[in-house]
């Protein structure tokens, strides 16, 4: 209900719904404060036993009000009601329940549950063995889940950016205000990140002074001059959720997810920060005390109970109790009394507890049950002298004390240690590299003690940084409400819960430490508990603390408790921002593109490139028609093709020669400037990495080709000879693939064609097989290569790719006089299968250059990469499958590629298996499929007839092994 | 042990529980015995029960430095499959698959195996021709494998945007009988089930040393003091570089961080696992409902047990392109494993330089589906003192003579 307070509330003026009732709510508030102020306090079903449930915190720690915000597209699944703030028209839904909230069918679960206790799963649905398959497990999965996704993609959208800065400071309590006011002033760059919409921390729902004014004014001065000042930047809505090294902090800012119309913003950002140090001012988090039926809607946490009155002025009961076995709690009592609200009794286990507002005290007593099937309508107390009464209350607010938030400090392998004294975890010193704990987060209890510490770490963070800093005088605060004696749970028969949300149980903890799960681990992964969306944030230090009773232990002694990241779930929208469809990866084209485009032609994709399979023509109504053609047209005339695909590094310096002779089989310190070679490459275990072109433009200077597939791989290969082996080198190497538009030129008129396209004349005997050189084209310097992949006389011209577009538009209209034209990557691989040259598919990472044949290109003048792997007796051993051509002999005339082949007469099995087909084609040349592929002592079978096998599509054929090169075996063509 | 029924549930459930035994002991450490196993993760203990089983062999200890099953196993994605390329690799992994089937009733212990079947997308022509390799291959292992169209993907799985704008699945390898089981309880089941044949596992006793006399094995020291034994199994995964350290040999053994994360749970939405390499992520939905999500490795060696995030972005963004439904859920939780690499990404099963020491590591990313076979293959070894059939070919002399059992390239790359 809402409050009466004089502060002058304005009247509610918004409008949202909840499961389609319209419900009314001031500006700033969160669904859950909304809810309450309605008297609505059933908002939830539990995971497994689908007990109602209603708001237990008044933070992101939120185990039970997990509501679904919006329909269609937009609907967003277990989002937490005491975060998502109001707007007009939001639509919330709960969730989990069949078919309504107030009646859910599967709370039949509830009655069945002395049977489902702790790990009952593991126990039993084995019999019949088949029914786990067909009955057991498609019920459980059917049953699985909280919200439910839309189905349809996500169109809203969303943002991933970066900042950094000298100074983090985590949480905008006292600790962190006071830590961001001390480092502001000493001018260093402060970014300030709070969860809440609002700065402040728990001084916004205490009543407290600073400094003899309410401790509001204080907050808002300090919030002012830290906006004010321009060195510091103050994220809201900003979730810290994880530490990673070198200071990399991530966080989740809800960029729009306030507002009915974000218009163009992102709803929500993913920030990775930089920070030199941070400032853990995260604040604590109140933990419950686990009694029979703890868990009801009405039952909250006490320090949430009167943040919702002193904050946002709502009462979430009439007539409220509270159940706390510290000072701290007792102030809830004596603000709602001050509100008006009736406080029917506070029961505080401590013999000795002492009221501190005018409410009726139980001391030495404890909460022993609780009614009300939908909400709390009853508790019963038993008072010190052991009597039992029932007092009616729809609201109990509980508090067992509070826990740290140590979250961050784990994420980089840290371990809280317990402390006696506050019966906590605090963090360990140096959990994180520059993470400077303060204020409750490092176990302090008063906001004096918040205000000095959070000074006190600013001073160590800024020291660390190299800089000193006088420490501040210190705003006066409150310094009392730290009396405490560690009470864990309400011994009795009936079920007293821990984890609300996964339903764990007392028992389920006593259960597991009975079965000898006595490890903390074992103990939450046969329970589950901590692992339902609040990881365990408002229960697990309780579990742990029943564990290490039923266990005989200590609480050190039986374990710690750790989490893990994201400290709060983190949405994939976010993280994964831009990845949408086309966003995922770049799209590479080549500068040919959109006039290949122009002709029609289909791409390919070939990495992150794209490349044209063919060039269909009118008439043409197959691919392989357009390829047989275009086969042809280089066979006999010329072909233009677009290879700037290929990975292109540039080689510079003195040791440039000695680099690439460590790095390839064979020699390239012995290449003539104006010369090129085939080069092989191994990877360090003597298996062959990459093939390609090398040529020498200078003394010192190479261009190194590599293949499309391998570009990055072999530059990081080298980046990685020249960084950690060879450091010593005097080289350089740069990527210099998108510089240069590259075009393979082949066919018998490939000359003809240069000579109308190249500054000219050339002088063509200056322009041997394997040579290279600068030309020019339309006065465009340029590089010609004079090298084949087509095993025609073959020319790769290059410019520089801003004149790409205009040369390939240049080469195909020249082309076309001649006879000629362009051709796509169909044509290209028949051309090189009827050569017998090898790609990827034949250089697949499990061969080496002894079976593809190129065993004598290993230089036995120098070492290289690979070479001493290279000679180990298996790599060498002639039975292995090795590179052979293949010609189908038999009734069926087609090869296809993965098919396995087998002795004449021997059985189609796996002991039987002699090779397998890597790359085939029609060759249009020689009127016949043709294959590559790999035998065992293939070489050494050249004329045999075996048979070829596809058992995927059902294919049988016999095909004789030959040499792979099937066409001009000379190479006459070629070196023309 | 008293058998897990239903009756027994039932009986428990109207009892409050009070019958039920300790899944198994925590006993104090003898001075020695016949074979010490040390790491209680899925493969050593699996080791252990098939010792027992198979041979008869029980006095047998177990020793692991932290809980049973806290390594990889307890921390991986519980992908079960068999369709590798290479013949030994679909030997062992079809043996462990298909043990797998019959493991909950062989240990009374429900380890959940769910067969739903697993996808492997091709989403580039190489990557088409590479599955295609290797649907044949298992074709002749007898593996059964299915080369699938787009269509019967979008069939099998409807959330899957078969048309993505950037990569469009083009096809899968598709294992009807792969899947998942729930991790913790196939080590818990194994460790019950080593426990009731009188075998010890000692938890929280971490080995420090390993003792030898005349080049063969006398025992292990550790942090609860030295315990003898006659023969030693080191099954230690990402660790394994250390304990072959304190043997006194090296390893072709590389450890990096794997890692992987969890959503919150969600109502179903995925009755299948799929794999998406080119983009790199791979998901499946468990039975509480979360989207269990892995990515790639690091680049680097550690022994963190926690990775670099970008890794995890990179995933999330594969699985949005290739789920666009999804993004609206939240990451709930990422961790970490250090996973044992080899060269050619097989494991070894294999005798080591020291006498009467044998060794299992080198599963790398995906050994949690090879956990039977593994203990099957691994404690025929140890019994025999000489690797059985399953295990032959995946000892160390492989990589002295250069006979690797490649799976490191899955599929064919672009020219
Ligand atoms: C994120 C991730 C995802 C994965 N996903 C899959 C998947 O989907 N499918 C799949 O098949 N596989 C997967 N794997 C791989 C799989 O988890 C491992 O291959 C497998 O679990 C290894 O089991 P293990 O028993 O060998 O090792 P572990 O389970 O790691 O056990 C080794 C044990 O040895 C102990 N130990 C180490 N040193 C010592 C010492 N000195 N003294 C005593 N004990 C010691 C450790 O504490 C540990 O418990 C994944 C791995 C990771 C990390």
């Amino acid at each position: 209900m809402r409050l009466d307070r004089s502060g002058g509330d304005v009247a509610p003026s918004l409008s949202f719904t909840f499961d389609g009732e319209t419900v009314r709510a001031r500006k700033g508030e969160t669904v859950a404060a909304a809810l309450l102020a309605n008297d609505i306090r059933l908002v939830g079903r539990s995971f497994k036993y689908h007990r109602p449930r209603g708001i237990w915190s008044a933070g992101p720690e939120e185990p039970n009000a997990l509501i679904t915000l919006g329909r269609g597209a937009a609907q967003t699944p277990n989002q937490r009601a005491t975060v998502q703030e109001v707007y007009e028209g939001l639509e919330v839904s709960s969730q989990n329940r069949w078919p309504s909230l107030k009646t859910d069918l599967l709370s039949v679960n509830d009655l069945a549950a002395p049977f489902l206790g702790a790990g009952f799963y593991y126990k039993t649905f084995m019999w019949p063995r088949a029914f786990w398959e067909r009955v057991y497990e498609p019920v459980i999965r059917r049953a699985a889940g909280l919200g439910a996704l839309s189905g349809a993609p996500d169109q809203e959208p969303y943002e991933k950016a970066y900042a950094h800065c000298d100074l983090l400071v985590i949480g905008s309590g006292p600790s962190g205000l006071m830590a961001a006011l001390v480092a502001a002033r000493a001018g260093s760059d402060v970014i300030v990140a709070e969860q809440d919409h609002a700065l402040g921390g728990r001084l916004l729902a205490e009543v407290e002074e600073i400094d003899g004014a309410p401790a509001a004014d204080w907050v808002a001065a300090a919030v002012a001059e830290l906006e004010a000042a321009p060195n510091v930047r103050v994220m809201s809505r900003t979730t810290v959720t994880g530490v990673y090294d070198q200071g990399t902090y991530g966080a989740i800012e809800r960029t729009a997810m306030h507002v009915a119309d974000p218009g163009a913003a992102p709803r929500q950002t993913f920030w990775r920060i930089v920070a030199k140090a941070s400032i853990l001012a995260s604040g604590a988090i109140e933990r419950g005390i686990a009694f029979a039926n703890n868990d009801r809607p009405g039952v909250m946490a006490a320090g949430a109970v009167r943040a919702y009155a002193n904050r946002w002025g709502v009462s979430p009961g009439k007539s409220v109790t509270v159940f706390a076995n510290n000072d701290d709690a007792h102030r809830t009592a004596r603000d709602l009394a001050a509100a008006g609200v009736t406080v029917a009794a506070v029961i505080d286990p401590r013999a000795d507890a002492q009221a501190i507002g005018d409410y009726p005290l139980f001391s030495g007593a404890q909460v022993t049950g609780t009614t009300g099937r939908l909400g709390l309508t009853d508790i019963t107390i038993r008072d010190a002298s052991g009597k039992d009464q029932s007092v009616w209350t729809d609201c109990l607010a509980v508090s067992g004390g509070w826990n740290p938030s140590v979250h961050l400090t784990c994420h980089m392998n840290g371990r809280p240690v317990w402390n006696e004294d506050l019966a906590a975890f605090v963090p360990a010193p140096d959990a994180v590299p520059g993470l400077f704990p303060a204020g409750s987060a490092d176990g302090a209890q008063s906001t004096a003690d918040c205000l000095r510490t959070g000074a006190e770490a600013a001073i160590a963070a800024l020291e660390a940084l190299g800089q000193t800093t006088e420490a501040p005088a210190l705003p006066k605060a409150e310094n009392g409400f730290t009396g405490h004696t560690p009470f864990w749970l309400v011994p009795g028969k009936k079920r007293a819960w821990l984890d609300m949300a996964n339903d764990v149980t007392v028992k389920d903890v006593k259960l597991a430490a009975q079965e000898n799960f006595a490890s903390v681990e074992h103990m939450k992964r046969y329970t589950t508990q901590g692992m339902a969306p609040d990881q365990g944030k408002n229960s697990n230090v309780a579990a742990l603390a029943i564990l290490a009773d039923a266990t005989g232990r200590t609480i050190p002694q039986t374990g710690t408790t750790t989490f893990r990241p994201p400290f709060a779930p983190v949405p994939l929208s976010a993280m994964g921002a831009g990845a949408r469809g086309k966003g995922f990866a770049p799209e590479r084209f080549t500068t040919s593109h959109t006039a290949t485009e122009d002709l029609g032609a289909p791409f390919v994709e070939a990495g992150l490139w794209y490349r044209p399979s063919y060039y269909p023509r009118a008439g043409e109504t197959t691919w392989r028609q357009s390829c047989d053609r275009e086969v042809q047209m280089v066979r006999n005339a010329v072909g233009v093709a677009d290879v700037s695909t290929l990975g292109k590094i540039d080689i510079q310096g003195p040791d440039a020669a000695a680099l690439l002779d460590f790095v390839y089989t064979n020699m390239f310190s012995t290449l003539k400037v104006g010369k090129v070679r085939y080069g092989l490459m191994l990877r360090e275990d003597g298996h062959v990495m990459d093939d390609g072109t090398t040529a020498r433009l200078g003394e010192t200077h190479y261009v190194m080709t590599t293949t499309t597939a391998a570009a990055g791989q072999v530059m990081q290969h080298l980046d990685f000879v020249l960084q950690a082996l060879r450091p010593d080198w005097d080289v350089r190497i740069a990527s210099a693939t998108e510089q240069w538009a590259q075009f393979a030129v082949a066919g018998p008129k490939a000359r003809a064609l240069l000579d109308v396209v190249l500054d000219g004349p050339i002088d063509w005997a200056a322009w041997p097989f394997m040579s290279c050189g600068n030309i020019g084209v339309a006065g465009v310097p340029g590089r010609l290569f004079r090298i084949s992949f087509s095993g025609e006389e073959g020319f790769e011209v290059a410019v520089p790719a801003r004149y790409g577009e205009a040369l390939y538009r240049l080469l195909l209209s020249q082309a076309s006089v001649l006879g000629g034209g362009p051709y796509g990557m169909e044509a290209l691989n028949v051309l090189r299968i009827e050569k017998g040259f090898i790609t990827h598919s034949e250089i697949h990472g499990r061969v080496t250059a002894f079976d593809i044949g190129m065993e004598r290109m290993i230089s036995a003048k120098k070492d290289c990469i690979g070479k001493t792997m290279a000679a180990r007796p298996g790599l060498l051993d002639p039975a292995r499958e090795r590179l052979v051509g293949l010609k189908p002999t038999g009734a069926v005339k087609e090869l296809t590629a993965g098919a396995h082949l087998f002795n004449m007469g021997a059985e189609a099995v796996r002991l039987e298996d002699q090779g397998y087909i890597t790359s085939v084609c029609y060759s249009p040349t020689l009127g016949s499929f043709l294959g590559l592929g790999f035998l065992k002592s293939g070489p050494d079978r050249i004329g045999e007839t075996v048979q070829m096998v596809d058992h995927l599509r059902g294919v049988k054929t016999e095909v004789e092994v030959c040499n792979p090169v099937f066409f001009d075996p000379e190479g006459g063509r070629m070196r023309g | 042990m008293k058998r897990y029924s239903a009756f027994a549930v039932a009986r428990e459930g109207l009892r409050h529980h009070a019958g039920w035994e300790r899944a198994w002991k925590s006993p104090a450490p003898k001075p020695s015995y016949d074979v010490i196993i040390v790491g209680a993760g899925g493969h050593g203990l699996a080791t252990a029960y098939y010792l027992g089983k198979n041979f008869g062999i029980t006095n047998v200890a177990v020793i692991e430095k932290g809980w049973l099953g806290g390594g990889n196993t307890g921390r991986n994605t519980t992908i079960i499959r068999s369709n590798y390329l290479q013949d030994p690799s679909a030997a062992i992994y079809e043996k462990a698959r298909s043990l797998y089937e019959d493991l909950s009733q062989d240990l009374n212990y429900n380890v959940m195996f769910s067969p739903r079947g697993v996808m492997m997308l091709a989403q580039t022509h190489h990557e088409i021709r590479g599955y295609q390799r290797t649907a044949h291959a298992n074709a002749l292992q007898g593996v059964e494998t299915e080369f699938i169209g787009p269509e019967r993907v979008k069939e099998l799985c409807p959330i899957i945007e078969t048309r993505g704008p950037r990569y469009p699945v083009l096809g899968a390898l598709w294992q009807p009988r792969g899947g998942t089981a729930r991790h913790d309880a196939v080590a818990w089941g194994y460790a019950r089930a080593c426990s009731d044949m009188g075998m010890d596992i000692i938890q929280k006793c971490e080995v420090t040393g390993v003792t030898q006399e005349g080049g063969q094995v006398t025992g292990v020291e550790t942090t609860k003091g030295h315990i003898g034994c006659t023969k030693l199994g080191i099954v230690v995964a990402g660790h394994s570089g250390v304990l072959a350290d304190m043997a006194g040999f090296r390893l072709p053994i590389e450890s990096v961080a794997l890692q992987a994360l969890v959503s919150e749970p969600i109502k179903p939405c995925m009755d299948v696992v799929v794999m998406a390499n080119t983009v790199h992520g791979y998901m499946s939905q468990s039975d509480k409902g979360e989207m269990v999500i892995g990515g790639g490795a690091d680049g680097y060696n550690n022994y963190t047990q926690r990775g670099s995030f970008h890794h995890i972005e990179e995933t999330v963004r594969a699985l949005i392109e290739t789920f666009p439904i999804i993004s609206r859920l939240k990451m709930l939780r990422m961790w970490g494993g250090i996973v044992d690499m080899t060269g050619d990404r097989s494991p070894i099963i294999s005798p080591t330089p020291l006498g009467n020491t044998f060794i299992n590591c080198g599963w790398g990313t995906g050994g949690f589906k090879a956990i039977p076979g593994s203990g099957w293959a691994t404690a025929e070894m140890i019994a025999r003192g000489t690797p059985g059939p399953l295990a032959a070919e995946f000892g160390l002399n492989r990589f002295r003579e250069g006979r690797f059992i490649d799976e490191s390239v899955a599929a064919g790359v672009a020219h």
